[in-house]
């Protein structure tokens, strides 16, 4: 056994300090990071640990129903099937895939495409192979269930919309949220790809609608794996919108539309709720989004399917605007009822040769006639006694010029020209435009529910009520969350004997033997209406009116028709526009009539005794 | 043999108490870090209670023969040691990509870690004999440089980087610890700094990229990076109190790798929190503090560099884990001693403890 060397041993102890020191600061540097690991990050590191085991099984919520004012469903939920693979359970079996194509009519091909496009995805995670899948195909993968491992079928809320394409421009649509919604909607997230309201209702109530998405959380382990649920969150249904539309009365409008386009919107001129809103030509609702085709299909359709023309379209008023001039006339003491003018057919001024529709003229004519029979020549001459600026204020006072403050997107506010308005674009105002814009042309543009409230106001003595689609909201109970009164938006500040005139005119203009309005005659009540037309080019004076078919349809003149009923105590008052129409008288003021027969409930006259005069009133303004 | 009486009254119980309460831990921790791995048969913690009580009794039996019997036996140890490694090449079994297992009769186990304690055997026999007055030359220092180089390039080839560089590292330790030369101290370190690019080349493809992902996490935080990230979540994510015995969610999820083994401490630290992982770094420093204190203290030099270089092991094993778990050096494969599981890390970690007890309670005969 060797010998114990106990020499310089000193070499050991000197160092000991050292080492000692050495191993401290070596423990000292664990200490440092161990503190900032769990002290200074550690809420940020729990959170991340969180967030590694823990998963939101997204639970969408139902959206808020729509109802008509009598309790019909507009707009619900159904069940749509989707089909969900988790490619980690299915590739256990090649044979799974082959299967699930050939049941579901797809290709393999389109379900590996599927599972590629989601390649950063955690894994376990399902992949969505196709939505809304039939009843047939739906029992032929639960059958099989047993053979189709990592096969899913989950049920989601999708919107319907039973009646079509009814109303929809009033209903609007729901696409994907896009990233703009994503960075504005920061209280109540949106997930990526959820659907959204994009237009009409659905846009204009989306937080109503929408509800409060709910969701299952699930433990997950590294791999994925469900280990056990967590919780479960909702979903809350959003609430249930009461619109004021009724969708007889809905339909009975569309229907009368035939296959021409433009707008009618009917109102409660008592209220100022909407009673149908229809705009010409329709598109189907779609609630998810459609091919790109498609889209550029609608968004390149010459007649703007996409657009609601009832308040998003601006046209001259045409004749309807001479209810302006001629309040104008009263109220500035211009004119009297007993003041009459000449109309020879033709007006001269200036070096041009103003025209009314009636070839040969009216003759000596007054007030009532003139509105009644919607006397261009008379009205010329009003204008150049009042001057653009007093039409203009009488033209504010019904609300016209600006917007009319419906809850609705898009909306659009129309111009009222005067001669400042002027001056500020173009430059000085000309007589001859005054002309033009007495009876309705020229610069002036309005979109349909401004007329409507036009003539909801002389209807109503002045009153002006804020136009509404939503009654109320109910939530899922059936508990009224919010109401929508009627609010008076404001009064017209004309006279009560003025108001009396124009009525009785208007009255004359359907009920009158050469009225332009009886297209909209009734027998068993009075209606009150006004004939108008707005051109889309100007004609050439030697132009006759008549021969309006011989042009493309797309040049032709647009036909107004205002009107309410009944005439001693106003129900309904009803704007319509038809695009490229011709005459109000002829185009517009049946479809008044059979909505107005509709609401009022009348018996529709059989057809063959009331053909719709177009030969008669062929080129009646 | 006979037994002195003398042996018992300095018998090292401080020493052994720390190693006792740090085991226990360990087997607790590994109880709660593999409570939810399912495998057929015995369950880790009881495998290691198993290999603790043989260790216990291997350590109990190193401790008491009398240590001059090892500087006779220590070159044929450190022989039979690198003849093992041999063995594990050319028999060894392969997991996961790494030959380090022999097996021998029902039981398998790894030659490498028994190496550590044959090269610092063989490196105290060696340096019992006191250099000169300015230190061990460079000629001098040839044959230890060949006492590591020898295992080192077998260990490499396994590849077991981890327990390489814990030779190393206890081989520089114990330079410094006896006495060398400047020079010659200055030369290994410019002739190490010059052969990095060397070993680099000689690392295998996953040893560099666990390295390079060290540097820079964030580059590939699925792949190499990931179990950096979880570590350190894990770790993090308990807190000052931590989440409580059996409530680790990153250990029972699986979303630590390794957790029995390597990154038991990131299971210690989401469990027990703050509060936890100084408890068991204290007793960590209390042990190596001891075992130092043994070192110095030690009757001889060979005990003295004996004792050191267990003590410089242990430290290295202590210090590269904790920090790789809480991502301050690169995942090397170096187990945290009494608390990763492991038999063969377990006997060989209470042999060193037992060549402390050795050479502490003998300090005051001969």
């Amino acid at each position: 056994m060797m010998e114990l060397n106990t020499q310089k041993m000193e070499d050991f102890q000197g160092k000991y300090k050292y080492l000692m020191v050495f191993v401290g600061l070596a423990f000292l540097l664990i200490f440092i990071r161990l503190w900032s690991l769990q002290v200074i990050k550690g809420s940020e590191l729990r959170h991340l640990s969180e967030n590694n085991r823990i998963r939101l099984i997204e639970n969408p919520a139902d959206r808020g129903m729509l109802f008509d004012c009598k309790g019909r469903v507009l707009a619900h939920n159904r069940p749509s099937f989707e089909v969900y693979l988790v490619p980690e359970d299915a590739k256990a079996n090649p044979e799974v895939l082959v299967k699930v194509a050939e049941m579901l009519n797809i290709t393999r091909d389109e379900i590996e495409e599927k599972i590629q496009a989601q390649k950063r995805r955690a894994p376990f995670r399902p992949v969505k192979i196709k939505s809304d899948i039939d009843w047939n195909k739906l029992a032929l993968l639960e059958s099989n269930r047993v053979f189709l491992p990592g096969l899913i079928v989950d049920v989601r809320p999708r919107r319907a919309y039973d009646y079509g394409d009814l109303a929809s421009h009033l209903i609007g649509y729901l696409g994907e949220v896009d990233e703009n919604e994503l960075r504005q909607s920061k209280e109540v997230p949106y997930r990526m790809g959820a659907l959204i309201g994009k237009y009409g209702v659905e846009y204009q109530w989306e937080n109503d609608l929408r509800g409060v998405d709910g969701g299952r959380q699930i433990e997950v382990d590294a791999l994925g794996r469900e280990i056990r649920p967590l919780g479960v969150v909702g979903p809350f249904p959003g609430n249930n919108l009461f619109l004021t539309i009724d969708a007889d009365l809905q339909k009975t409008a569309e229907e009368a539309y035939k296959d021409k386009n433009g707008a009618l919107i009917a109102m409660d001129p008592k209220t100022g709720r909407l009673l149908a809103m229809v705009s010409k030509p329709s598109f189907e609702p779609f609630a998810k989004n459609i091919s790109p085709e498609a889209w550029k299909a609608l968004v390149e359709n010459p007649f703007h399917p996409l657009t609601n023309k009832g308040i998003q379209g601006q046209y001259p008023a045409g004749s309807v605007f001479k209810i302006i001039t001629a309040i104008a006339g009263l109220e500035s003491g211009t004119i009297t009822p007993n003041t009459s003018f000449p109309c020879e057919g033709a007006f001269h001024y200036g070096n041009r040769d103003f025209r009314c529709w009636k070839e040969g003229g009216h003759g000596r004519i007054g007030l009532h006639r003139a509105i009644a029979e919607s006397c261009d020549i008379y009205f010329y001459q009003l204008g150049l006694r009042l001057g653009p600026d007093l039409i203009a204020r009488y033209a504010h006072e019904f609300g016209l010029g600006k917007a009319t403050g419906i809850l609705l997107p898009h909306e659009k506010a129309g111009i009222v020209p005067s001669s400042s308005w002027k001056k500020k674009r173009f430059g000085t105002w000309y007589s001859g435009e005054t002309l033009s814009f007495a009876v309705g042309q020229g610069y002036l543009l309005t979109t349909p529910l401004q007329l409507l409230m036009l003539i909801s106001g002389v209807a109503n003595g002045g009153k002006l009520y804020l136009p509404q689609v939503v009654e109320k909201i109910e939530d899922i109970n059936g508990n009224t969350i919010e109401e929508y009164p009627p609010i008076e938006s404001g009064r017209a500040n004309v006279s009560q004997k003025t108001l009396q005139i124009i009525q009785e005119a208007l009255k004359g203009a359907v009920n009158d033997p050469h009225g332009t309005g009886s297209g909209c005659l009734l027998k068993e009540v009075k209606v009150a209406g006004k004939t108008g037309t707005a051109q889309v080019v100007t004609l050439p004076d030697d132009f006759k009116r008549g021969e309006m078919k011989r042009i493309p349809l797309r040049l032709r003149d647009h036909a107004w028709f205002v009107a309410y009923a009944p005439f001693e105590d106003p129900k309904i008052s009803v704007v319509v526009l038809v695009e490229h129409g011709g005459f109000g008288a002829t185009a517009a003021a049946p479809i008044a009539r059979k909505v107005i027969e509709k609401y009022l409930n009348l018996k529709p006259p059989l057809p063959s005794k009331t053909p719709e005069k177009e030969s008669d009133l062929e080129y009646a303004d | 043999m006979q037994i002195d009486r003398r042996l018992f009254i300095h018998f090292d119980w401080v020493l052994l108490g720390i190693v006792l309460v740090i085991a226990s831990i360990g087997i607790l921790n590994l109880y709660s870090a593999t409570a939810m791995i399912e495998m057929a048969g015995i369950p880790y913690y009881l495998k290691q209670i198993f290999w603790l009580l043989i260790g216990l009794a291997v350590m109990v039996t190193i401790a008491f023969v009398e240590y001059r019997y090892y500087s006779d036996v220590a070159y044929i140890v450190y022989g039979v040691a690198l003849f093992l490694l041999i063995v594990v090449l050319v028999y060894g079994i392969m997991t996961s990509g790494a030959q380090r297992w022999v097996r021998i009769g029902p039981f398998s186990f790894q030659p490498s870690e028994f190496v550590k304690i044959s090269f610092i055997l063989a490196l105290a026999k060696f340096f019992h004999r006191p250099p000169d007055r300015k230190g061990y030359s460079l000629k001098e220092l040839l044959l230890p440089f060949l006492l590591l180089v020898l295992p080192m390039v077998l260990i490499l080839k396994q590849p077991d980087l981890g327990t390489a560089i814990i030779l190393l590292l206890v081989f520089f330790s114990i330079l410094i610890f006896v006495k060398i030369r400047w020079f010659s101290l200055l030369t290994i370190g410019l002739t190490g700094a010059a052969a990095v690019p060397l070993l680099w080349s000689l690392l295998k493809g996953y040893q560099k990229k666990r390295i390079i992902t060290f540097f820079n996490p964030d580059l590939d935080p699925l792949g190499a990076g990931y179990h950096l990230i979880q570590s350190k979540i894990a770790v993090g994510s308990g807190g000052i109190i931590g989440k409580g015995f059996l409530k680790g969610t990153q250990s029972k999820l699986g979303f630590l790798p390794e957790q029995q083994t390597d990154f038991i401490f990131s299971a210690l630290g989401e469990e027990w929190g703050l509060i936890g992982s100084l408890l068991v770094i204290g007793l960590y420093m209390a042990f190596i503090l001891w075992g130092l204190r043994i070192a110095v203290q030690a009757k001889d030099r060979f005990s003295a560099i004996l004792a050191f270089g267990v003590v410089a092991m242990l430290f290295w094993h202590v210090f590269i884990n904790i920090g790789m778990v809480l991502g301050m050096m690169p995942v090397v494969g170096i187990p945290l001693p009494l608390l990763s599981y492991g038999g063969s890390f377990i006997v060989s970690t209470l042999i060193g403890v037992g060549l402390l007890l050795n050479a502490s309670m003998r300090r005051y005969l001969f």
